[in-house]
């Protein structure tokens, strides 16, 4: 691809990413009689949840989809989605600390301490911000090696994700098993392509050694 | 002493839903100059009824009759909040029978107009607290159940009342999948189901129930968790036992048979201490959970003796 579409396609696909937003601001701020409903300090605190969801595996889908369609220039549109699902968690968080407990320390510390599903929350949030800090091209350099390793928490963290509404949901389990159901195809897939991987790299160092017995 | 837990006398309620009742009207009447704009959804089919100011009305501003409409949890009709108002408009209640079983001299089968029509319908504004720690204040319009369930005669053996929502999954898409075990059962004990508070609602400002609201009739127990107040009942039975109720029987380490408002008994995965009202926007503060949702004075000595943290 050449770099001015690259440029292009970024800039599409960052006001892409920016429309669920869009959509929120409009309906808090009641433009035309958009609104969030009866409840909109909830109606904004799970929104933003859900498309931390929605951003974390769509960054995670990246990987699969290169292996599948073998278009490589997908990863450049990585670092991007995940910091869009990062954006989303950190508004869920200060939507919830802020307009629902209205930044009452005693209460969120206790809501973390108390509330499982809470504590799983806080975790992924709090390992999402090494990610964040380190997503630059400078950290990478800077990183090498460790970065990627780093970086492996991501799957950490969106088990974490899912099962933090999983528990949050008071019955009604369909659609965080829904999530659930997508990020274990994403796994799924990962894993398909490292076995095969392994086996081709198996028959490889096979055929060397009968190779060099024959000879 | 804040002054949500105070309780005024019925004669500045009926005030109060006097001036709610106008403005209420005023807006139905910008609602019907809009409606042929509209699609006949929602309250086409609400009726104004005959209504006397009644006793226990709070003194808290009612919410709106978009709020009470629109944020409702009747999973008959989906486990969204808005879900009930979007899939319960052609919900048909008429005709509507209720049976009447169990420990009384006189069971049977029921047509909706008898069961009402011996009773004075009054308006009661109630708050409303949902175990989901979210509240409303509701201005209902109904008829003390006590005054109801003593037509039918209950027998010495009559310890509690088992009520049950109706089953039509064609009607109700929520009965298609399996959240909860359907048909939705509440209970209550009989000096709960006799004491003056507990309401067989039929309407809310001074109309009847919208379908999501639990149309035709349905249960308000104002000092215990909204769920246990049952929504479009077509059965009511007196038992000897205790009966078992739906959140109860799907998740009984969350829900309780009594489900008392209560602000010192968490639900085991969030806070009861406090609650958010609907209805005061994006920057309002939530408020403390008062025991009993601030019916101690009437109700605190059905539960003398009774350890509240094990009977949640």
């Amino acid at each position: 691809m050449k770099k001015g579409t690259l440029r292009a396609l970024k800039v599409a696909v960052f006001l892409l990413c920016l429309l669920p937003l869009t959509k929120l601001a409009l309906e808090a701020f009641g433009v035309r009689g958009m609104d969030l409903g009866a409840n909109p300090v909830e109606e904004l605190i799970h929104r933003n949840g859900k498309w931390a969801l929605n951003f974390l595996l769509i960054t995670l889908a990246v990987t699969p989809l290169r292996r599948i369609t073998g278009w490589n220039q997908a990863i450049r549109f990585r670092r991007m989605l995940g910091l869009f699902a990062f954006f989303h968690v950190m508004l869920h968080f200060f939507m919830y600390a802020g307009l629902d407990q209205g930044f009452a320390i005693g209460y969120i510390v206790e809501d973390i301490i108390e509330r499982p599903y809470i504590t799983l929350g806080i975790t992924a949030l709090l390992l999402l911000i090494p990610l964040a800090v380190t997503s630059t091209n400078a950290m990478m350099r800077r990183l090498g090696r460790r970065w990627q390793k780093l970086h492996r928490l991501v799957y950490v963290i969106a088990v974490l994700g899912v099962w933090h509404f999983y528990w949050q949901v008071k019955q009604d389990t369909l659609e965080p098993l829904i999530y659930a159901g997508i990020l274990a195809l994403l796994f799924g897939i990962r894993i398909y392509y490292y076995l095969k991987r392994k086996r081709k790299m198996s028959a490889l160092t096979m055929d060397e050694s009968i190779r060099r017995e024959t000879a | 002493m804040r002054q949500s837990n105070r309780i005024k006398s019925w004669e500045i309620t009926s005030e109060r839903n006097y001036l709610n009742r106008r403005s209420f009207l005023a807006s139905m009447g910008l609602a019907a100059a809009g409606a042929s704009l509209l699609p006949a959804v929602g309250n086409a089919a609400v009726r104004e009824l005959e209504t006397v100011p009644g006793a226990y009305s709070s003194e808290e501003a009612a919410n709106s009759w978009e709020d009470i409409t629109t944020y409702n949890n009747f999973y008959e009709f989906g486990t969204g909040k808005e879900d009930p108002y979007q899939n319960a408009q052609d919900f048909v209640t008429e005709p509507w029978t209720v049976e009447i079983a169990g420990e009384c001299a006189k069971p049977g089968d029921f047509a909706y107009q008898d069961i009402i029509a011996p009773h004075t319908l009054e308006d009661r504004v109630y708050r409303l607290r949902c175990v989901e720690a979210w509240s409303m204040v509701v201005p209902w319009v109904g008829f003390p159940l006590g005054d109801l369930l003593n037509r039918f005669e209950p027998s010495s053996n009559a310890k509690f009342v088992r009520f049950e929502t109706l089953y039509d999954p064609r009607q109700m898409p929520g009965q298609q999948r399996g959240v909860l075990d359907w048909p939705y059962v509440e209970g209550l004990t009989m000096e709960e189901a006799m004491h003056p508070l507990t309401l067989m609602a039929v309407g809310i400002y001074g109309k009847t129930l919208p379908n999501q609201n639990g149309a035709p009739l349905r249960l308000v127990v104002p000092w215990k968790y909204g769920f246990k107040s049952i929504k479009s009942i077509v059965k009511i039975e007196f038992t000897r036992r205790q009966p078992r109720n739906s959140w109860n029987i799907s998740a009984p380490q969350e829900y309780g048979f009594y489900a008392n408002v209560n602000p010192t008994v968490d639900h085991p995965r969030w806070s009861q201490a406090r609650e958010r009202r609907i209805g005061q926007g994006l920057f309002a503060p939530k408020q403390a959970t008062v025991m009993f949702n601030g019916y101690a004075e009437e109700v605190a000595h059905l539960y003398s003796g009774l350890d509240l943290r094990k009977n949640f």
